[in-house]
């Protein structure tokens, strides 16, 4: 099962990589982008009997390893073929 | 006293911290491969600066589950004397041995340079030789040394006093000019509630010869011999 994992700073911990995207942003011109965070992706393959077992699996690692629940929150997304084809169809739709 | 070294891969100043135990200090040191258990007996452990794993991930993310550690995590928890300096600090707050983390530098940039520390507290093995608000220089070098904690944790460090270093100007005071990372509350090491576990981010093995510049960071081994020695006495 193809596993999206996203990695992020919680609220109150400094982003100063974020900070300097944000600065980067204005000098282009966007300057209607406000609170720049930046974070973490990963995918992974995972082999499991079941969806829950997988998500079971999924959050273990994150707690052991991925994420530092100190200074961070994930989330993850699991795609079975046939949703992640669902999933791509609207973006494509809205780049037409 | 015998001190053991661990080296991960990546670690690079274990051999500053032997230097300066062995030729500066004349201390039983022994270097400790990451990958073997902990076998034999020590006083004082100690983990070194560096990019273990090549910081990937995060510092220190890794290398915490390396074979000794659950060793170094035992040896910790039955009372023994752990210092982690750095990157070793980043793999005890890791690994849990010390609350909060280390992130990026408030400006990003990686700082090597010469800072003034002031020692907040003497009832530990590891600034029990130093006298209470004295002031340090050592050298900091890192790009991920600005320490965070969550307002509750930052509450109880402060309550049980175990903020033992903070980055202060030249009058001795925490002022946010002092303040090279963006550290909360200044804080540059902290130790256990119980005291005999201390992390800090400059270097006192690179500050233990005039040569270098200062011999401050001795006064932190010192102090870690002496309190061993006072224990060796009680004992006999």
């Amino acid at each position: 099962m193809r596993t999206k994992i996203f990695i992020s700073l919680k609220n109150g911990v400094l982003d100063p990589q974020g900070k300097a995207i944000e600065r980067s942003l204005h000098t282009l011109g966007y300057t209607e982008v406000q609170e720049v965070r930046m974070g973490k992706y990963l995918e992974l393959d995972i082999e499991a009997p079941s969806r829950a077992a997988a998500e079971h699996r999924i959050r273990e690692m994150c707690d052991k390893l991925l994420a530092n629940p100190v200074i961070e929150d994930y989330r993850f997304e699991i795609e079975s073929d046939a949703l992640s084809a669902i999933g791509h169809q609207p973006e494509a739709k809205e780049r037409d | 006293m015998r001190w053991g070294v661990i080296v991960f891969p990546g670690s690079c100043d274990d051999q500053d911290v032997f230097n300066c135990l062995k030729r500066e200090m004349g201390q039983k040191v022994k270097r400790l491969w990451h990958k073997d258990e902990l076998a034999g007996q020590f006083d004082c452990l100690v983990l070194p600066g560096g990019f273990s794993y090549g910081d990937y991930l995060r510092c220190g993310a890794m290398a915490r589950f390396s074979p000794i550690m659950r060793g170094v995590v035992k040896f910790a928890r039955s009372g023994g004397l752990v210092l982690g300096i750095c990157n070793g600090f980043q793999i005890l707050c890791e690994t849990g041995l010390l609350p909060g983390a280390l992130v990026r530098n408030v400006g990003l940039q990686f700082i090597c340079q010469q800072v003034s520390l002031r020692v907040e507290e003497t009832d530990t093995a590891f600034t029990r030789g130093i006298g209470k608000g004295q002031l340090l220089r050592l050298p900091i070098k890192h790009g991920e040394g600005c320490y965070y904690a969550d307002p509750l944790t930052l509450e109880r460090l402060r309550k049980n006093r175990q903020i033992l270093l903070r980055y202060v100007d030249a009058k001795g005071k925490p002022s946010p000019s002092a303040n090279p990372n963006g550290s909360l509350d200044n804080i540059a090491g902290v130790c256990n509630e119980a005291r005999n576990v201390f992390g800090l981010m400059p270097h006192p093995e690179d500050a233990c010869s005039k040569l270098l510049g200062s011999e401050d960071g001795l006064r932190i081994f010192s102090s870690i011999a002496a309190h061993h020695g006072a224990g060796e006495k009680r004992h006999a």
